[in-house]
């Protein structure tokens, strides 16, 4: 422990006190707890103020729904990312495991032959959802065990399975897309627009998929052991392991949650194109990585919380797709992506270590900055890019 | 100028004065208005519990941290540190309590790391290497330059670190706990070359925990207490009394073993245990120790450092792998058990290093506390805020740990109730063994007779508690049984009634005069 954490623990840190204690003793609001996530909420209505004044078009019912569910697909990506993170690990294969349950999907949607029988089987929708999630949990478990039992460094391990579980979604398909995935009535499989094409009260199921999953992250953050066992062994593995925490499991479970919300965000993605593209995802890692750091959360792992990391989200797919709407060239928006992660990345530097300085730096910055920096890809320009 | 201070002999005498300095963090008052002052040629010792605003104090003069306020007076004039870097050109280092050196570099660059020695063709790494050589040879510690800081075991990292305060020729030299994790031979050492520095008209202020040793080498005593000073006095004139009757403003011991009732059954048993060296498998760092608790029963293990005292626990906790030998829990073989089953099974470990092994920093002192029985108040798929609440609330009553509540950073707590967290969050697993490693090292007294006393009243009520020390005067406090390591075996055990210097004579150290 050197001088320089232990002044950050006693200057009275607002972030480190707020972010860790959702739960158990925060009965009452206070004012650390608001600047912090004031930081990342500032941001978005920033945001919102600068492009419905630059577009008429963007502060809109339609709009606002529409860029929701782009929001959704960066906002379970985030979820499961944060959990990782919280570990003090990262996932890199979060974007391909997207594209391969999409994949996977679809694959199943227009029919599995079984060549020994001589049928072609057209399971029903839930089956494949649930397929769809079981191989994200499976590459879940391979990113985790290959870190916490094999000791790989996880931005190895999971940057190796960036490239296999692409490299599968692309052969499976040989580089092509699904594009038939309504299913038919009298094969029974109708049903997956459902997913993420079809909405609810007007707002898209998608929307909906991703606040129940945050309420589920969110809940088992604040109010399981595991929850807790993540704070900790993120915090400080060694002590945590010496309390009689299961930090390998942690760790294991942690890469799981992250395969599916990835698998759960494939299928929706897939839905609302109505389409499987086995590119889909391409670099979403990042930007479900720069979610969670806007969103407040530290890379070195037990600081965090999902509120954050839904924000994040917003920020960046609100963005991103108010650069479309005003028109900014998409290869614009690639320098942008690159400059948020950075920008995000800095902040919180600022946040965790120069904080007994001044306030003002971590305060004010996103304000600023998130008009003339943007955004990530935006989800309208996967949709065609299928190879 | 220098009117406050009644007790300093000269003004001319005077290189490093606190004018009335104020530190504040958030509402606490670290440092309430100190007027302090270091004397050319001499060691000023400053002493005061944990939390008393030393280390502060010392942050200040050495410009780790600027004072909310008050002034800094250096040779009569009035500075300001920018930096530490400000400060060490100046000619004022500092060595941290907390080791602030880079496992991954070597003890060459670490002694040189930011003022490395640079020739025609860049680093000049033998000049470096010939220097770090000789100071290591002045601290007559048998340590290569090359040598990876992350090997060194804790005691020799210290060394290192004050092999780098001294590389730099200061004129005013502040330790602040520099002998926590030394044994006698090098604190001995220390001391001398300590001399040599005074003798060269270096200044130097001392902060230990250790009082009777720092008095050894004391020429004024300075006592802080809750931000304040409260006496100031030549060393001359003092003795161990004063300090400790001015630290806690009231006298105290250590405590005695608890009597009045009968030991149980073997709670721990270890038998013929050996573990292996992690770095040279066919080396024992403990070999074939056997030792028998008994429910109720206080051991103490002392031993110099590298004795295998914390390798023993350790093991025992399943920290480490056994290479031999079993465990054995009420009759019950724990050898391969993992830590979360021992711990379920009643034996549990509090780590030699709270900072780095036994606190979550990152979680607040409630948590902290709760972390290890956490699954005592899982109600169906939940934690019961209420049961956790109650056993923190429950915690923190019970082991007097002083903190705003549950919610409080851990940071904002002084090391002696980080401590007492630590083995609060052991004792809510309601072991029936508990290993302490060094449970008092870096805390005052006032804490360790709290930590003791604890100790003893769980031990009364049927806790079986094996801690280990490297300070003789606590194995005569509260332990019934003394147990002497060194070399990776029991070299002697002794009763209550034993002495300072038959137990020191066992471990193989010299006898302090």
């Amino acid at each position: 422990m050197t001088n320089a954490n232990k002044e950050d623990n006693m200057t009275g840190s607002d972030e480190g006190r707020t972010a860790v204690k959702p739960g158990l003793f925060s009965n009452g609001f206070s004012l650390g707890k608001i600047l912090l996530e004031g930081r990342a909420f500032l941001a978005l209505i920033v945001i919102i103020v600068v492009f419905s004044l630059l577009s008429p078009d963007y502060f809109t019912f339609h709009n606002l729904v529409t860029m929701s569910s782009h929001v959704s697909i960066y906002a379970l990506l985030a979820i499961g990312m944060l959990l990782v993170i919280l570990n003090g690990g990262i996932d890199l294969s979060v974007g391909s495991t997207l594209g391969l349950s999409g994949i996977i999907a679809g694959y199943l949607m227009n029919g599995v032959n079984l060549k020994a029988m001589g049928i072609t089987m057209f399971p029903a929708v839930w089956v494949v959802v649930i397929v769809a999630c079981a191989v994200g949990a499976l590459i879940g478990v391979i990113n985790g065990v290959l870190i916490s039992r094999f000791k790989v460094a996880p931005f190895v391990a999971t940057l190796g399975m960036l490239y296999v579980v692409r490299g599968v979604a692309l052969l499976i398909t040989n580089g092509l897309t699904y594009n038939n995935l309504e299913g038919k009535p009298e094969l029974g499989n109708t049903g997956f627009d459902w997913l993420g094409f079809n909405s609810l009260a007007s707002i898209p199921i998608g929307v909906y998929v991703m606040v129940i999953v945050a309420i589920i992250g969110s809940i088992v953050l604040n109010r399981t052991v595991f929850g807790r066992w993540l704070y900790a062994s993120g915090g400080n593995e060694r002590a945590a392991e010496l309390s009689g925490v299961p930090v390998k499991k942690v760790k294991v479970w942690v890469y799981v949650a992250s395969g599916v919300c990835s698998a759960i965000a494939g299928i929706i993605l897939s839905s609302e194109l109505t389409s499987a593209s086995p590119t889909a995802g391409n670099s979403y890692e990042l930007t479900a990585i720069a979610a969670v750091v806007i969103g407040g959360a530290s890379l070195m792992g037990g600081r965090g919380n999902i509120r954050g990391t839904l924000l994040g989200a917003f920020v960046i797919g609100f963005l991103s797709d108010g650069l479309v709407i005003i028109g900014i060239s998409s290869y614009w928006q690639t320098v942008f992506t690159g400059a948020v992660i950075v920008f995000a990345v800095l902040l919180n530097a600022v946040q965790y270590r120069g904080r007994r300085k001044k306030q003002k730096p971590s305060a004010t910055p996103p304000t600023t900055t998130s008009s003339n920096l943007a955004p990530p890809p935006s989800a309208p320009e996967l949709e065609k890019t299928a190879g | 100028m220098t009117d406050q201070s009644s007790d300093a002999p000269t003004v001319a005498d005077v290189v490093l004065s606190a004018r009335d300095v104020v530190k504040t963090y958030g509402g606490t008052h670290a440092l309430k208005g100190v007027n302090f002052d270091i004397h050319r040629g001499s060691v000023t010792t400053l002493f005061g519990e944990n939390g008393a605003g030393k280390s502060t104090l010392m942050k200040i003069l050495s410009g780790v941290e600027s004072p909310t306020s008050g002034e800094i007076v250096l040779d009569g004039e009035t500075v300001t540190f920018a930096s530490t870097v400000d400060a060490r050109d100046r000619g004022i280092s500092i060595i941290h309590q907390e080791l602030s050196l880079a496992p991954n570099l070597n003890v060459r660059d670490n002694i040189f790391m930011g003022r490395e020695l640079t020739g025609a063709s860049g680093v000049d790494y033998a000049e470096e290497a010939r220097q770090a050589r000789q100071l290591m040879a002045e601290l007559e510690e048998r340590i290569d330059p090359l040598t990876l800081v992350a090997d060194l075991r804790l005691g020799q990292q210290q060394i290192v670190e004050i092999a780098r305060a001294l590389s730099v020729d200061s004129r005013i030299l502040i330790m602040d706990e520099p002998t926590s994790a030394l044994s006698a031979t090098e604190v001995d050492v220390l001391f001398r070359v300590i001399h040599d520095l005074k003798a060269k008209g270096v200044s130097i202020v001392y902060i230990s925990h250790h009082l009777e040793e720092a008095l050894q080498i004391t020429d004024y005593a300075v006592v802080l207490r809750d931000g304040a000073i409260v006496a100031t006095a030549d060393a001359r004139d003092i003795d161990l009394d004063w300090i400790v009757r001015n630290m806690v403003g009231a006298g105290f011991n250590l405590g005695e073993p608890p009597t009045g009732y009968e030991f149980g059954d073997v709670a721990l048993h270890i038998d013929q245990l050996r573990v292996a060296d992690a770095e040279n498998q066919d080396r024992s760092v403990v070999d074939g120790v056997s030792l028998q608790v008994r429910a109720g029963e206080i051991v103490c293990i002392y031993g110099l450092m590298g004795a295998g005292r914390t390798e023993m626990l350790e093991a025992a906790a399943g920290r480490v792998p056994i290479a031999g030998g079993r465990v054995l829990l009420k009759g019950q073989d724990v050898s391969h058990r993992t830590i979360a089953e021992r711990i379920a099974a009643g034996l549990c470990l509090v780590p030699e290093d709270r900072q780095r092994d036994g606190l979550v920093q990152t979680m607040t002192v409630g948590r902290n506390l709760s972390l290890a029985s956490i699954l005592s108040f899982v109600r169906g798929l939940f934690l019961s805020r209420r049961n956790e609440q109650e056993l923190v609330d429950e915690s923190i009553r019970d082991v007097r740990v002083k903190t705003s509540g549950g919610g409080a950073e851990i940071g904002s707590l002084s090391g002696g109730n980080q401590q007492k967290v630590v083995i609060g969050k052991m004792l809510a697993t309601n072991p029936e063994v508990i290993l302490l490693d060094e449970p008092s090292r870096g805390i005052d007294v006032g804490a360790k007779a709290e930590v003791f006393r604890l100790l003893a009243e769980r031990a009364a009520r049927g806790l079986a508690v094996v801690y280990s020390t490297s300070e003789v005067g606590e194995c005569l406090s509260i332990a019934h049984r003394i147990v002497v390591m060194s070399r990776g075996r029991i070299s002697a055990e002794f009763g209550a009634d034993t002495t300072k210097e038959q137990i020191m004579a066992a471990s193989g150290e010299a006898v302090v005069a």
